[in-house]
């Protein structure tokens, strides 16, 4: 890709090489805990403000709207849905995804910060469900990205999801929600798995 | 309906008309009058909407079959222009400058079953599959199962059962 020149609020001109515009491709690195005690109670505190990015990828995301309405109204549990990846920290996969969308689900998982959780939604993302011999869905979502709570159905329910979202709530208490740890602790593995799909990978190996 | 047809039966060589329903007729042309017809059609007929562009993949012929499926608003009928192509070397003339979101289905035939129409806009664009490296998908010698098992990780104990044979020993098991 071409180098491109930007110009600066004062006024200055300088080249930009877009593979490294505006991200960090450094390594991700593993979250030391800190004092027992007051990691327990940073759990207590992640797991009740769960911020949900607002990405659909398949039929799931039709599941997830319902949450924010009254009759279902996730916000009392302190879930509620943001429209970027640097201010969420709960990535739901709804769905089926396609090599295509993979690709994007990559590039905002790694931008969002730690700590950050996938709840994965229906049976998709488990065994690939009904799409399991399609030349472009993923069977298996836990070799590209780490998931934290699966919520099996087709379609689960939005009752379904709240269970899920209270079973998440409870891995985090417990110290299990460690799903970030796995991914910089695996960063090859995942990596080698994730190249060996996207073919036309013309994006940093990571980048936040 | 059949009066318009009329008109375009004198004018070109129409191998086949089937009244499919009372407001759908099917034409079969050959290759190179197709675009001359649908131009006709759109003209002259009144059939100023272009419903779709899609293939078919006779593969025990060795064709692909494209049809051309056109709407008259005012009269509100549909007529389907079919022609058959070669399967191996796949090309066809665009019709991009009759409808402009003609380009967006060739784009996609070219990505699904790699017929190709030169000159179409951005037809050699990935459209879905980015970095495709097989054989087009929707092409039938494709086999879909296989690659999904060699490429997605596939998750071991996933049963299958044959739909016929399964539909078969549950409906009618005293013949099993």
């Amino acid at each position: 890709m071409e180098k491109r020149t930007v110009i600066s609020p004062e006024g200055e001109s300088f080249e930009v090489d877009p593979m490294k515009d505006y991200f960090c491709d450094a390594r991700p690195k593993v979250y030391e805990p800190v004092l027992p005690i007051v990691e327990k109670f940073l759990n207590w505190a992640r797991s009740e403000s769960l911020w949900v990015l607002g990405f659909g990828t398949g039929c799931g995301a039709i599941e997830t709207r319902p949450l924010m309405t009254p009759r279902f109204d996730a916000y009392r549990y302190g879930i509620q849905w943001r429209a970027t990846p640097r201010q969420s920290s709960v990535f739901i996969i709804s769905g089926y995804l396609s090599v295509k969308t993979l690709k994007r689900v990559v590039r905002t998982y790694e931008q969002m910060q730690n700590p950050k959780f996938v709840m994965a939604l229906g049976s998709c993302t488990i065994n690939g469900g009904m799409y399991w011999d399609s030349y472009n869905t993923i069977n298996r979502l836990d070799h590209y990205l780490p998931v934290d709570v699966y919520v099996a159905g087709c379609m689960p329910r939005p009752e379904a999801l709240l269970a899920g979202f209270d079973m998440l709530k409870k891995r985090i208490r417990e110290g299990k929600g460690e799903g970030a740890n796995l991914y910089a602790e695996n960063f090859d593995w995942y990596k080698a798995n994730q190249k060996k799909i996207i073919k036309d990978w013309d994006m940093p190996d990571y980048n936040w | 309906m059949i009066s318009r047809l009329e008109n375009i039966k004198q004018l070109y060589h129409i191998e086949q008309v089937v009244q499919q329903r009372h407001d759908l007729v099917l034409i079969t042309v050959p290759k190179e009058y197709t675009v001359a017809v649908v131009t006709h059609l759109r003209d002259y007929e009144g059939f100023k909407h272009m419903v779709l562009l899609t293939a078919v993949d006779w593969i025990e012929q060795n064709k692909f079959q494209l049809t051309y499926i056109l709407n008259n608003p005012e009269e509100k009928v549909d007529v389907a222009v079919r022609t058959m192509i070669d399967r191996d070397q796949a090309t066809m003339t665009s019709i991009h400058h009759l409808w402009e979101q003609a380009a967006t289905y060739q784009r996609e035939l070219r990505e699904m079953f790699g017929i190709n129409f030169p000159g179409s806009p951005r037809v050699d664009k990935p459209f879905m599959l980015e970095g495709w490296d097989n054989i087009p998908p929707y092409r039938r010698d494709f086999d879909t199962k296989k690659y999904s098992e060699e490429t997605y990780f596939p998750r071991p104990g996933r049963e299958t059962n044959d739909p016929k044979e399964y539909m078969k020993s549950k409906m009618y098991p005293d013949e099993h």
